[in-house]
């Protein structure tokens, strides 16, 4: 191996690593605050880049339909609740947001020539898409056993992450996507070509890493998120419920999932079950971080892209036994590492 | 006859029938039921009842499926291993050694890992064996291993659907049965002890990391099995089977079937199975694509049965079948468990010196130093955040503490795990009940006497430890008589008030025939006669020359009970002495009462 | 057992004024065991109510309950309007809030966080008033601002239940609901708790106050409720039942028939 394929080598590594830093972190912060592992984060990944490809090609992508009949399930269960209690206005608002908002959207993305919007719009148009679901999923799926052992939440997390790929089989077919890139210039360093999808992918990383940390560091909501992932009793003590907690995790795990999958989408053809073994990989470095501390998640993350593609030039077809068997002895050292009187249910 | 045995017939017998009645699409329908039925089976034992979650057991599958192909189609086998390819059953004896070595291995490692990390890595072995069998050229790749021969049994092939469906079926049922037979008894105690009970476990002497890896090598092994039996069934094997999403829907089919429970294994695979064939029929022509969108509707389903049925479909299916769980019968004649011989009564038996324990800043234990001798009951007391637990901790094993030391029989407890301190006669209650809530109170109780009997994991399966097992049950129905909860016996555990769960794991100390009894607020939630008829019962064992150490908050309980108090305050030892003095103290009445200036 | 029902229905806080919290027949299960038995208390407004009573005898249990960290049964009433099942979250937005005996603290977070967190509330409903509370907070207790960029976690005992009142004064309740505020401080600390108590009720707060340190609490309350065994034994003015033996009877078991009464 000689000097500039080693540099290729890391840049794809570090261009890999930043995605996988991006989806360690969302899985950081849903395991904090809700104890649910979510091995579904890929699937959000795929439907991201999926989403806007089909909106590229022209056509009405099947996840608006999700949207609605996800928020028309919330609307049934939360707007009755609402109505049973008296609370007119409160149902009102729970219809307007979770039936409304998908409908109007449906709308805006059939009826508009989506194709021929500018690439920033067709984004924000995915977003609007794909983002809510992670809401509407807490609710449907995670409130109500809010507080199962976590065992439970990840045996639901997996059955979720199983009925995405189908989903997405169904919505996007087997065919694989690339998107094109976001802008066509490159950058020549020395001996190396540096893509602008690379520096768009380590830019928009490090602005979503800084700009999250602002919000843990100086919004009170982010503090809330924080504190509930410190202490739940004495959280919920401070009036910040639950369920609000979970939703607005769900909304920013949703959010990075979804934008990650938008950011790879001209780099690597993603099919309909690519999400797994790139969030699992989001999974490995989230786990060196101890499924707790945000920095080791994130260096965990360039590690094992870094680690992903030097293994894919020496020995091309074990790339993923090793970067898989890489998890066992990170888990080891965790959960020996980690003292907690050991009694599971 | 009894219920049970005829419904158990009359499905063995319409088992028998089924190739000559069905067609051969269901003949090949309930091979497929009966092969992964067996995968689940292991499930139900790690996870159902060890609570070990796997979502690797695929691979193990696969292990078995690949070693009987690559040995049985292989030409050039070495020297050495030569004599494994000449027939299936060689290779199975092969393939069943392999998964064990491996199960062992990777036991070692994964075991260790708590909580949810232990899934995790379950996802990561299975996927990564899976990438194996498809990289390694040896075995075929992606294309696989065809040309794989038929199992011959006495002269007689089976290679007919309707012919090694019997073998199957067979093999099922025996696992089944030895499976049934292995939960209960003294090791299936232990096993199921697992969840939830680990720390009980290890009180009352369970190695609960041997019985760890025992069921996991269980599971591993009837996987193995299944996958030696599929590969011979289809004649052919490619990695795609034994990926980690196959891993998942064996899990399914144990949690929808009933995870808990060994018929969970069949109903979850037939479920699963049944409608997976149905789903893949239907569903493309209803969405107008060709897929395998059964995972949709299998994901959702998944849901479903965690939200509102987590127990399974078994327990609600055997509400239709008339059959009951058979009680227990004691064996009145059973020879008792032998007995140590208690030390004798004024006997030093518990010494603490000078104990300090600290944690960072905090001096949780200063300098405490007491003693218990046989025949005696002493009680410690003090007001919340005293430091009593942590007391309490240092005494029985749990926690070591920072200076000082406890002496049990003249030996350091400190360095011993709580099975080495459990096997010098010391036992204990706790102050959160621990117990098998869904076990009977007999069980429960025949758990602490786990130490006093030594059948293993075999002669549980094949039923030779029941000469061991009548004695075990006589002599915790002996206990439980002893502490006035006999009545109870056949109940379960978890439908005990809270003070006769309490009672309950006195009983169980006591079969473990300790001499020193630490008992952690036994009288909590007790109502008057409870408490009185425990007093006597306490009594009663220190007439008998038990050394006995009670923590307690009830003071009219402690004060006409015990022999001596000793009150601890801030981490400290304040007074000593006789319940009288130690109601006159004006130390204790500051303590509890508090001060103000 | 029905005798002293009656006592304690005869008997009741009738110098309470206005009442901000008024509990009925409270009964909480935990299984089949019932931790407390129908127990009714009141507290007037700018009272500090004691309830007291030896270990284990269903406390924490009953503030638990009032906020709605558990479930009960009977009826709770708070500032006029009767909740049907307390829930933690409207309970607070209603002005109650609860300083749990683990304090319950955000230790890694800083001490100002910790209280800034206090008004989450508040801030949610639109009342966006805490850096002024914040103020009045830190001049209660100077202390916390000194500290107020280290980690909660890092501080003694005392500095950290300073930090759950401040934290829970934060969200400007009409009552404060402290449990065994004193629990394993050291004297000199207690009676600076004791101290910000009082001050407290000067300031308008109402106040629940359970403690297993019988003597401070009587000395600072208005009105005392003892606690056994889950169940309103004795109540009165505190500086009755500060002179009442039958007080140190129930604390170091002296009266036995008095117990076996209440627990057949």
């Amino acid at each position: 191996m000689d000097m500039a394929i080693a540099l290729i080598l890391s840049q794809d590594g570090i261009t890999n690593g930043a995605i996988y830093a991006l989806l360690a972190l969302a899985l950081v912060l849903v395991f904090a605050v809700t104890r649910v592992i979510f091995i579904q984060q890929g699937e959000f990944v795929a439907y991201g880049a999926l989403t806007l490809a089909m909106m590229q090609s022209g056509v009405l992508p099947a996840t608006v339909w999700l949207l609605v009949a996800m928020g028309a399930l919330v609307t049934v269960l939360d707007g009755g609740l609402a109505l049973k209690a008296g609370q007119g206005r409160r149902a009102a608002g729970v219809a307007g947001w979770n039936l409304g908002y998908p409908l109007a959207l449906a709308a805006v993305v059939g009826g508009l020539a989506v194709d021929a919007l500018p690439l920033a719009l067709q984004v924000l148009l995915t977003l609007a898409i794909v983002v809510p679901m992670g809401p509407m999923m807490y609710r449907l799926m995670y409130q109500p056993i809010a507080s199962a052992p976590v065992l439970v939440l990840l045996i639901v997390s997996v059955a979720l992450h199983i009925a995405m790929v189908g989903l997405g089989l169904l919505f996007f077919g087997a065919e694989g996507q690339r998107t094109p890139a976001f802008s066509e210039f490159s950058l020549e360093l020395g001996p190396l070509m540096v893509s602008a999808q690379t520096l768009w992918v380590v830019a928009v990383s490090v602005l979503l890493i800084v700009a999250l940390y602002q919000f843990f560091g100086r919004t009170l909501y982010g503090k809330a998120l924080r504190a509930t992932a410190i202490n739940r009793v004495g959280a919920q003590l401070m009036g910040i419920s639950p369920t609000l907690a979970g939703k607005l995790t769900f909304f920013l795990a949703a959010f990075i999932g979804a934008l990650s999958g938008v950011l790879i989408a001209p780099i690597t053809t993603i099919y309909y079950d690519t999400g797994f073994l790139i969030g699992l990989k989001g999974f490995v470095a989230a786990i060196i971080g101890g499924l707790a501390s945000y920095p080791l998640a994130a260096a965990g993350a360039l590690a094992v892209g870094l680690l992903e593609a030097f293994a894919s030039f020496w020995a091309s077809a074990y790339k993923e036994v090793i970067v898989f068997t890489l998890i066992i002895p990170v888990l080891l050292w965790r959960s020996l590492t980690s003292h907690h009187v050991e009694e599971e249910e | 006859m009894r219920a049970d045995r005829l419904v158990l017939g009359a499905f063995v017998a319409l088992l028998l029938l089924v190739p000559a009645i069905l067609s051969p699409y269901y003949v090949t329908l309930l091979n497929y039921i009966g092969l992964y039925a067996m995968v689940a089976l292991g499930l139900v034992l790690l996870t159902g009842v060890g609570g070990l979650t796997s979502f690797g057991q695929a691979a193990f599958v696969g292990l078995g499926a690949y070693t009987t192909a690559a040995l049985t189609t292989a030409t050039d086998l070495p020297g050495w291993l030569a004599w494994a390819g000449a027939s299936p059953w060689l290779t199975l004896l092969v393939g069943l050694l392999l998964t064990a070595a491996v199960a062992v291995l990777i036991g070692s490692l994964t075991l260790k890992l708590s909580g949810h990390f232990l899934p995790l890595g379950t996802i990561a072995w299975g996927i990564s064996l899976y990438f194996l069998f498809g990289t390694m050229e040896s075995l075929g790749g992606h294309t696989g291993i065809s040309g794989i021969p038929a199992i011959a049994l006495f002269g007689w092939t089976l290679d007919e659907g309707g012919e090694i469906y019997y073998l199957i079926w067979a093999f099922l049922l025996v696992a089944m049965l030895t499976t049934h037979n292995l939960l209960d008894s003294r090791e299936g105690r232990a096993i199921r002890a697992l969840k939830g009970g680990r720390v009980m476990a290890e009180a009352m002497g369970v190695d609960t990391s041997r019985s760890r890896m025992v069921i996991f090598v269980i599971a591993a092994l009837l996987a193995c099995a299944s996958g030696w039996l599929y590969a011979h069934m289809q004649r052919f094997v490619n990695p795609t089977p034994f990926g980690v999403h196959i891993g998942i829907e064996y899990l399914f089919m144990a949690v929808v079937g009933g995870a808990g429970y060994v018929w969970g294994a069949i109903v979850g695979a037939g479920v699963i199975t049944v409608l997976k064939q149905w789903l893949q029929n239907w569903l493309p022509s209803l969405l107008g694509a060709t897929g395998n969108f059964e995972t949709i509707v299998f994901g959702l389903l998944m849901v479903l049965v965690l939200h509102r049925a987590r127990e399974g479909l078994w327990p609600i299916l055997r509400k239709l079948v008339p059959v009951r769980t058979v009680r227990r019968t004691l064996d009145a004649d059973a020879e008792p468990l032998p007995r140590r011989t208690l030390p004798k009564a004024g006997e030093l038996i518990l010494e603490a010196k000078e104990v300090t324990r600290r944690f960072g800043g905090l001096v949780a234990n200063n300098n405490m130093s007491l003693e218990v001798r046989a025949g005696e009951i002493l009680a410690l007391i003090g007001p919340n955040g005293a430091g009593k637990s942590t007391m309490f901790n240092q005494i029985s094993g749990v926690d070591t503490p920072t200076s000082g030391e406890v002496l049990f029989l003249g030996k350091p407890v400190a360095g011993h795990d709580s099975r080495e301190i459990a096997r010098m006669g010391m036992s204990r209650t706790f102050q959160h009940v621990k117990l098998l809530p869904t076990m009977s109170v007999l069980e429960n109780v025949a758990i602490g006497a786990h130490l006093r009997s030594n059948k293993g994991v075999l002669s549980s399966a094949w039923r030779l430890d029941r000469a061991e097992e009548a004695r075990i049950l006589k002599e915790a129905a002996r206990q439980i008589e002893r502490v006035g909860l006999a009545e109870h016996m056949y109940e379960e555990a978890g439908s005990l008030a809270l003070g006769q769960q309490r009672i309950l794991e006195i009983a169980r100390a006591l079969c473990a025939d300790p001499c020193l009894l630490l008992l952690d607020e036994p009288a909590a939630g007790l109502r008057f006669k409870e408490k009185e008829a425990l007093g006597e019962l306490l009594k009663k064992l220190r007439a008998e020359g038990m050394a006995t150490l009670i923590v307690e908050h009830d003071m009219d309980f402690v004060m006409s009970l015990v022999d001596r108090v000793v009150v601890m305050e801030f981490g400290q030892k304040i007074a000593e002495g006789l319940p009288d003095e130690i109601q006159q103290n004006p130390a204790v009445l500051e303590a509890y009462l508090g001060g103000v200036e | 057992m029905t005798q002293q029902k009656q006592d304690s229905a005869a008997a009741s806080n009738a110098g309470a004024k206005n009442p901000v919290l008024e509990v009925r027949d409270l009964c909480v299960s935990y299984g089949k065991v019932e931790a407390l038995t129908d127990a009714s208390l009141t507290v007037g407004e700018g009272q500090i109510v004691t309830v007291i009573g030896p270990n284990g005898a269903g406390k924490t249990t009953m503030l638990s309950a009032i906020m709605g960290v558990l479930g009960s049964r009977g009826q709770v009433a708070f500032d006029g309007r009767v909740e049907g099942v307390p829930e933690v979250e409207r309970m607070v937005a209603r002005g109650m809030t609860l300083v749990p005996e683990k304090r319950e603290l955000f230790g890694e977070m800083s001490v100002e966080d910790n209280l800034v967190l206090g008004a989450f509330q508040r801030y949610r409903m639109g009342k966006r008033d805490h850096a002024q509370t914040l103020e009045e907070v830190y001049a209660l207790f100077p202390r916390l601002k000194e500290r107020r960029d280290q980690a909660a976690g890092t501080m003694s005992g005392g500095e950290r239940q300073m930090l759950a009142v401040g934290r829970a004064l934060m969200a400007k309740p009409k009552l404060l609901m402290l449990d065994e505020p004193s629990l394993g401080l050291a004297p000199l600390i207690v009676r600076e708790i004791f101290r910000i108590i009082g001050e407290l009720r000067r300031r308008g707060v109402s106040i629940l106050l359970v403690e297993q340190n019988a003597r401070a609490a009587l000395q600072v309350a208005d009105y005392a409720y003892v606690l056994e065994t889950g169940q309103i034994a004795m109540q009165g003015p505190a500086h009755e039942l500060a002179d009442d033996p039958r007080v140190i009877e129930a604390y170091l078991g002296l009266g036995g028939k008095h117990q076996a009464m209440l627990s057949t």
